[in-house]
């Protein structure tokens, strides 16, 4: 099987500053796959050089099989790129918008395609209204749209929900899932973890323009041992005979890291025999949060 | 080529829309020149032996619009894309290099031949200029309406700002065009002055334009037509490669 996206060794280097240090990475058909990291880790670089935008320094990017640079045609054709930045053309009504995007992809007459695309995304009682006149949130949609147009195989948005109302964000997850589940391949870059949490399948967290984690977001997530006990006691202070278990603790408000749930039974019994009482209780799982913040405090510790 | 296509069509569109601005506004600056210059110095001057200086104004002023407006077409809409940040429409797309390049530039070659066209149509009704040969005044128009074209292109790319771009028509192309022989024959100046003017690559295309009209000029049109056409492959060049190698527009 040919992969969506497939990139060896690729790097970018700004003089001093390398913003992309020789990176692997496969992106199968069919994946929803997510890049995190935090600014300035060469999530946007990244898919710059696999949009066509930026220049790698080194090394290769393929989509579908066609390499960026030499069959960047056919490369930039099975491709459809949401850019971050909120652009878009004053001159131009939405459906004109979309009219010229397709023509650029060589499309004659799209109409059927860009119906149904206007309908998904809410913006048809919009079709004949000039760019300038949409809200932030329906120039988002106009954006996705615009990526939509040729059809492409493979979807990269680049923080689609960036400023996004929340009940929008829910509506645009939905529609870039049915994408997904209609068997385009579909990569994002968010700020919100709980988004790649709830839509992703694989995960590549960035650092300094390195992979520092790459897995499937079951496994990742379940790569961090144990849960957390968040209890909130009467007395305050945590009874001596939890020592083993002291976490983090706020006021009241006491974090313990469990290794399982037995464990729960045994602290809640130590607390009965301490005469504490429990005024309020809370198990949490761990989730991509959590590892985030672990992957980035380790990578620190190490020193990269 | 449907890609070629609607780009040149969406160039189009772009002042077509907005045509008050672009193709009226112009012709009116334009006749004004014409209204203010042939009225003050229409008694004291006489060009050619016996053309008078209103109709022998009237091909310069032409091609001086032809030329502003094929610069300002290409590079006030590739700066604008680039400040917007909608030139990514067109980076993500499969177009190549050339066929952007080709796109850019017959947009902005018709938007000036249309503003020289409506100029030449109002002044031709007042003070009807005579026409030699209309093979030469169409081929100058042309090639002087592409070269500009291209030379907007490379100023649109090269500009960061909205100044650097008013600097690129302030301090090159104004100049260029005003000392070319716009308003006067060049045998008029003194001989420095003459030899100045033989350098400007804008002499050749008013002085050529201007053979279509009256059948006389300042030099051969044979010698200008080859001037033209050398810079506008030079130019193209250079413009081309600017696109190809991605400079300024893809890091």
């Amino acid at each position: 099987m040919i992969p969506a996206i497939e990139v060896q060794q690729l790097g970018k280097r700004y003089r001093e500053l390398v913003a992309l240090d020789r990176i692997d990475l496969v992106v199968q058909p069919g994946e929803f796959f997510a890049l995190l990291g935090p600014n300035g880790a060469g999530k946007t670089t990244l898919i710059s050089i696999l949009a066509g935008l930026t220049r790698p320094s080194y090394g290769t990017a393929k989509i579908m099989g066609h390499d960026v640079l030499s069959g960047y045609r056919e490369a930039r054709k099975k491709l459809g790129v949401v850019p971050q930045e909120l652009v878009y053309d004053p001159f131009f009504t939405v459906r004109e918008m979309l009219v010229i995007q397709s023509g650029y992809f060589g499309i004659k007459r799209n109409d059927s395609w860009i119906d149904e695309i206007l309908q998904h995304l809410d913006l048809a009682d919009k079709a004949y209204v000039n760019v300038r006149a949409l809200s932030g949130g329906m120039k988002r949609r106009l954006l996705i749209a615009q990526a939509l147009v040729h059809k492409p195989p493979v979807i990269i948005l680049d923080e689609p929900t960036a400023g996004v109302d929340v009940e929008l964000r829910q509506s645009l997850w939905q529609f870039i899932r049915r994408l997904n589940l209609e068997g385009h391949t579909v990569v994002l870059t968010t700020h919100y973890l709980e988004e790649a949490e709830a839509l992703c399948n694989r995960v590549a967290v960035l650092k300094q323009g390195r992979i520092v984690a790459l897995d499937s977001m079951h496994n990742l997530v379940r790569s961090t041992r144990g849960y957390t006990l968040e209890l909130r006691l009467s007395t305050g202070a945590l009874p001596s005979a939890l020592d083993m278990w002291r976490g983090k603790h706020d006021g009241s408000l006491h974090s313990l890291e469990i290794k399982d749930y037995s464990e729960v039974e045994t602290i809640l019994s130590l607390l009965r025999q301490s005469g504490v009482q429990i005024l309020d209780m809370q198990l949490l799982q761990p989730d991509l949060e959590t590892v985030f913040r672990k992957i980035m405090k380790t990578q620190d510790a190490d020193g990269v | 080529m449907t890609g070629l296509y609607t780009l040149f069509h969406k160039e189009l569109l772009r002042f077509w829309k907005v045509s008050l601005q672009t193709i009226l506004a112009p012709v009116l600056s334009s006749l004004l020149y014409l209204l203010i210059f042939s009225h003050v110095l229409a008694s004291r001057m006489e060009v050619y032996g016996g053309i008078p200086y209103t109709v022998f104004l009237i091909p310069g002023l032409v091609m001086m619009a032809v030329l502003q407006n094929a610069f300002a077409n290409s590079s006030s809409s590739l700066i604008q894309s680039k400040i917007t940040g909608n030139l990514v429409f067109i980076l993500l797309s499969p177009l190549s290099y050339l066929e952007i390049f080709l796109a850019y530039v017959s947009a902005s070659t018709l938007r000036g031949l249309m503003v020289g066209l409506g100029v030449y149509t109002v002044a031709a009704w007042f003070y009807p200029p005579p026409l030699q040969s209309l093979i030469w005044i169409v081929l100058f128009a042309f090639l002087g309406s592409a070269l500009l074209g291209v030379l907007g292109v490379i100023a649109g790319i090269m500009s960061d700002k909205f100044d650097q771009l008013a600097a690129f028509q302030n301090f090159i192309i104004l100049p260029l065009t005003f000392l070319s022989g716009v308003f006067y024959s060049v045998h008029s100046l003194p001989p420095v002055w003459q030899f100045l003017s033989h350098l400007n690559p804008f002499f050749y295309m008013i002085d050529g334009f201007r053979y279509g009209f009256f059948g006389v000029s300042d030099i051969s049109p044979y010698i200008s037509v080859s001037v033209v056409l050398l810079c506008l492959v030079v130019i193209s060049g250079w413009a081309l490669w600017m696109l190809k190698s991605g400079y300024k527009i893809r890091s």
